[in-house]
């Protein structure tokens, strides 16, 4: 869900980026400054206020995917949507682990399952009004969903509720093409405050699911299609004055909210303003001269400006969270003599995951060295290393380690070592410097790979995340990045280790695992509504992930984040990866 | 000269079509000698994990899945006659000449041009002006001036001038003077001088003089060339032995005479700055043709990267045909058939 923000060619951040090297990493100690103190947004919202009024300014380096709810996947979209629309639910405006609650919105309280996980009723709050003054009723939930799952023309957002929902006979084809008043059958509106979805298959996590902002209603004779991203109906406490893709957005109030109806949202700020497509490194001045006050995207500051923030007068100000996101290597079970797992257990050992880490910015923005799938601020993250490793005191794998790895590369029948290729991203300098320090640590044991590099945007549709081509080119192993669309085990680990994940192109399995015991587990995790099994079920899913050793986690993504002293209620949510919460954020 | 405006313009259109012919061409051929399919191309367009039915329906919404010549087709019929869109559940109806829909945002070209126009018309006028006047004023004063301090002082600025990148040029001077010294505003302050004129002049200083820099630079260094040249031509030595005051030869004499070079690359300057300034407009935060440019290639926006294209070609074409009208003026050697 979480988008990354190219990186800046500056030749300044290279000389800053050393700096912030030799500053060392990991110090959870404040700075000198004033401030609320240093990672202080990671476990509580900071400088709390009910304080209304004044102006809420956010840029960004690129723009929306679309700022329509019903045509959007950006998390930070997600998170900011909620100030013009509500969803059936939403995540608790908080920080740290309890930012990942689902708590009811446009919904009196949590669905309603029945039919063993089939089916899902939700009754909404009375009196909630769009800014036009009409009332939201069930039906523009129903039609809102519709529109964002199954029409032709909007298509850059999540397509769950199509992949769950029991679909018509024939097709249901949208409400754009399917004028019938009837529309998806297994949506019932039974009257104006109910909604009932009808599921194929028992799904627990639908609260989660209905959080997006595809549930935000829409008012059918509002719609425009592609063009509503321009003239957004909202349900939420601002209304939409004005978005020009690639230039701004503003929000006002909207004067038909109503707080009565709404007891997660304090509406503070009178006007809210995102200015897109500014330049990286002068949004980052700008937050640091205070003239702006929060960076939308949500993926730290940019490595020119790392070590600014890291002087002791803005460290107080400076969060470094775990953002959700794993970056790992994958494995593929097909491409010899990765078939064999002796071969991939060589390879857990002989990758300085120290070395990828360095490779990737360090500890504060590369990331904390990962030895599971599932990252710690998902929920079902259980800590455990089936291959651990130990670095030598000069630096480098331990003798310990590399021995480990070449009895496995004996146990493989390749005592001498093996050869294969190795993708990364062209356009990511970070995850090729990557690549690298791997083929370096992998070269200790015999293992020689050839760096293969790919355009991001043709990453997984052309290259990686395509099987054929994958075998056919003996791309062994392959780098990748990624983070949930809702944060559990299911939403982490069903797009990159389920056998049904496996497609001819695009896919994200790109180790090609088809486990039975891993789809066993997350089939039956997500039908068991005991929650605390299901997180248990996770952690269990993640080492059955582990024990095929075909995904190798490098590093759980952190970055420095800023939060300008005028800010108020600034935390770090992991619902939308590890950025700051928007939803009752203010200015002093 | 009526005669010549004519056949210049009727040379314009074929240009113009070439111009959107290779931009076809590089957009959709290119990928595909690179073995990329038309289901990857329209999968970019899909958001995150594309299904199938999601990329043929794009295909489809986009007219991907028709033969390229036919796109072509369709595309210069609905620059003709316009066309109709059709956004889901309502249609948009694009006048003459139409130049089709962003893949991206559903919004009409030509109405995204338009309004991103005056951004680039701004900087690129007002810069303009800096830098003629630095830029000649300079290399006159360092031609007279030849082998003084002020010549060879000038002439390392213009040097660095020329040598500097402006994404460094310009966060130095926001750095200092925005966010140190806090005189000018900082980046994203564009606003319209419709809106607020004192902001929208005061937002674009920095990019003004940034952008000048680079071309000042280039410009003293031409006008000091040319001057030397001409200073020395016989023509200027009589017009001295006539008695001339000095001011009179430097001014109509030489200086009309070096121009004549630099209007040629001034047409061409402003022609391609009119088509966007990208590194400026992307320093500052202006919302101009130059960044929907760079914006659109990178995320592949056929429709748009063909409009700002057919726009800076247009713009090259009237502003070079205009330098070629003023050379008969500044020059009278030149005439027009």
């Amino acid at each position: 869900m979480n988008k990354m923000r190219p990186i800046a060619v500056f030749a300044a951040g290279v000389v800053a980026a050393a700096g912030l090297a030799a500053c060392g990493g990991g110090d959870d100690s404040g700075g000198s400054g004033s401030g609320p103190g240093y990672n202080a947004g990671n476990q509580a919202q900071v400088n709390k206020s009910d304080k209304k009024g004044g102006t809420l300014k956010f840029g960004d380096s690129d723009d929306w995917d679309s700022p329509d709810p019903g045509n959007t996947y950006y998390a930070f979209s997600q998170n900011f949507a909620r100030l013009y629309g509500r969803g059936l639910t939403t995540f608790k405006p908080a920080a740290g682990k309890e930012s990942l609650e689902v708590v009811p919105d446009l919904a009196t309280d949590m669905g309603q399952s029945s039919d063993g996980g089939k089916t899902w009723t939700y009754k909404l709050r009375t009196g909630v009004k769009y800014d036009d003054g009409s009332t939201v009723t069930s039906k523009d939930v129903k039609y809102a969903v519709e529109r964002s799952n199954y029409t032709k023309e909007l298509q850059l957002g999540p397509k769950y509720f199509k992949q769950y929902l029991v679909d018509n006979k024939p097709a249901y084809k949208g409400p754009y093409e399917d004028k019938s008043d009837e529309g998806l059958k297994s949506i019932e509106t039974p009257d104006d405050q109910t909604i009932v979805f009808h599921l194929n298959t028992p799904f627990q996590e639908f609260d989660y699911l209905v959080a997006m902002s595809q549930t935000m209603p829409v008012p059918k004779a509002k719609d425009t299609g592609t063009k509503y991203e321009t003239a957004i109906v909202s349900s939420g406490p601002y209304k939409v004055d004005n978005y020009t893709r690639g230039k701004s957005m503003t929000l006002s109030r909207n004067p038909n909210w109503n707080q009565s109806t709404d007891p997660i949202r304090k509406a503070l700020p009178d006007k809210i303003e995102v200015q897109v497509k500014q330049n990286a490194d002068d949004i980052d001045q700008r937050l640091l001269a205070g003239s702006l006050d929060m960076d939308i995207a949500g993926v730290g500051v940019q490595s020119g400006t790392q070590p600014k923030v890291l002087t002791p007068e803005q460290k107080p100000y400076v969060d470094n969270p775990v953002q959700g996101f794993l970056r790992f290597m994958s494995l593929n079970q097909h491409v010899k003599p990765l078939d064999n797992k002796h071969c991939r257990v060589a390879v857990q050992y002989a990758t300085d995951k120290v070395a990828a880490q360095t490779a990737y910015g360090g500890p504060l923005a590369g990331g904390d060295v990962a030895t599971t799938v599932l990252p710690p601020s998902v929920d079902g993250y259980t800590k455990f290393d089936l291959y651990p490793q130990k670095q030598a005191e000069n630096g480098g794998l331990d003798e310990a380690t590399v021995a480990k790895a070449k009895q496995e590369l004996q146990a493989c029948g390749k005592p001498d070592g093996f050869s294969t290729k190795i993708s990364a991203r062209s356009d990511r300098p970070k995850e090729v410097a990557m690549a690298e320090a791997i083929q370096q640590s992998l070269a200790k044991v015999g293992i020689k790979v050839s760096i293969v590099q790919y355009p991001a945007g043709d990453y997984f549709n052309k290259y990686v995340g395509v099987p054929k081509y994958v075998h056919e080119h003996g791309i062994g192993m392959m780098i990748m990045a990624w983070a949930a669309d809702w944060p559990t085990g299911y939403g982490f680990l069903a797009q990159i280790v389920h056998g049904d994940a496996i497609k001819p192109s695009g896919g994200n399995n790109l180790a090609e695992m088809d486990d039975p015991a891993v789809n066993k587990g997350l089939d039956d995790a997500i039908a068991n509504p005991d929650k605390a099994a299901r997180m248990k079920a996770y952690g269990e899913v993640d080492k059955l992930v582990m024990g095929t050793a075909m995904e190798v986690p490098l590093v759980y993504a952190k970055a420095l984040m800023y939060r300008p002293k005028r800010v108020t209620n600034a935390g770090i949510t992991y619902s939308y990866g590890g950025m700051y919460d928007y939803l009752n954020m203010g200015v002093e | 000269m009526f005669a010549y405006i004519i056949r210049r313009l009727i040379g314009a259109v074929v240009m113009l079509l070439l111009v959107s012919l290779v931009t076809f061409g590089i957009f959709f051929w290119l990928p595909k000698l690179a073995g990329q399919t038309t289901d990857q191309i329209a999968a970019s367009y899909v958001g995150k994990a594309p299904t199938a039915e999601a990329i043929q329906d794009t295909k489809e919404r986009l007219g991907l899945d028709k033969p390229v010549v036919v796109q072509y087709g369709n595309y210069l019929k609905a620059l003709a006659v316009g066309k109709d869109y059709k956004a889901g559940p309502v249609t948009d109806h694009c006048p003459a000449p139409c130049m089709g829909y962003s893949f991206r945002s559903s919004q009409p070209v030509l109405e995204t041009l338009l309004d991103r126009a005056p951004a680039t018309l701004s900087l690129a006028i007002g810069a303009a002006i800096v830098w003629l006047g630095v830029g000649i004023s300079t290399g006159v004063v360092s031609a007279l001036r030849r082998g003084s301090v002020w010549d060879r002082a000038s002439m390392i600025i213009a040097l660095a001038g020329v040598s500097l990148p402006i994404y460094f040029t310009g966060l130095v001077s926001l750095a200092l003077f925005s966010y140190t010294f806090k005189i000018f505003p900082g980046g994203g302050s564009y606003t319209s001088v419709t809106d607020n004129p004192l902001r929208w002049f005061e937002a674009l200083v920095l990019p003004w003089v940034t952008l000048a820099f680079l071309y000042a630079a280039m410009y003293a260094r031409l006008t000091r060339a040319g001057m030397l040249e001409t200073m020395n031509e016989d023509y200027i030595r009589t017009a001295r032995a006539k008695g001339l005051p000095e001011r009179t030869v430097v001014t109509k004499h030489a200086l009309r005479a070096s121009l004549t070079p630099i209007m040629t690359i001034f047409g061409l300057d402003l022609g391609l700055l009119l088509g966007g300034a990208v590194l400026t407009e992307n320093t500052f935060g202006i919302p101009g043709l130059g960044r929907l440019a760079i914006d659109s290639i990178r995320s592949g926006d056929l429709p748009m990267v063909l409009g700002v294209t057919l726009l800076t070609a247009t713009s090259i074409i009237v502003i070079n045909l205009i330098v070629d009208l003023l050379y008969a003026v500044v020059d009278p050697r030149v005439r027009l058939g």
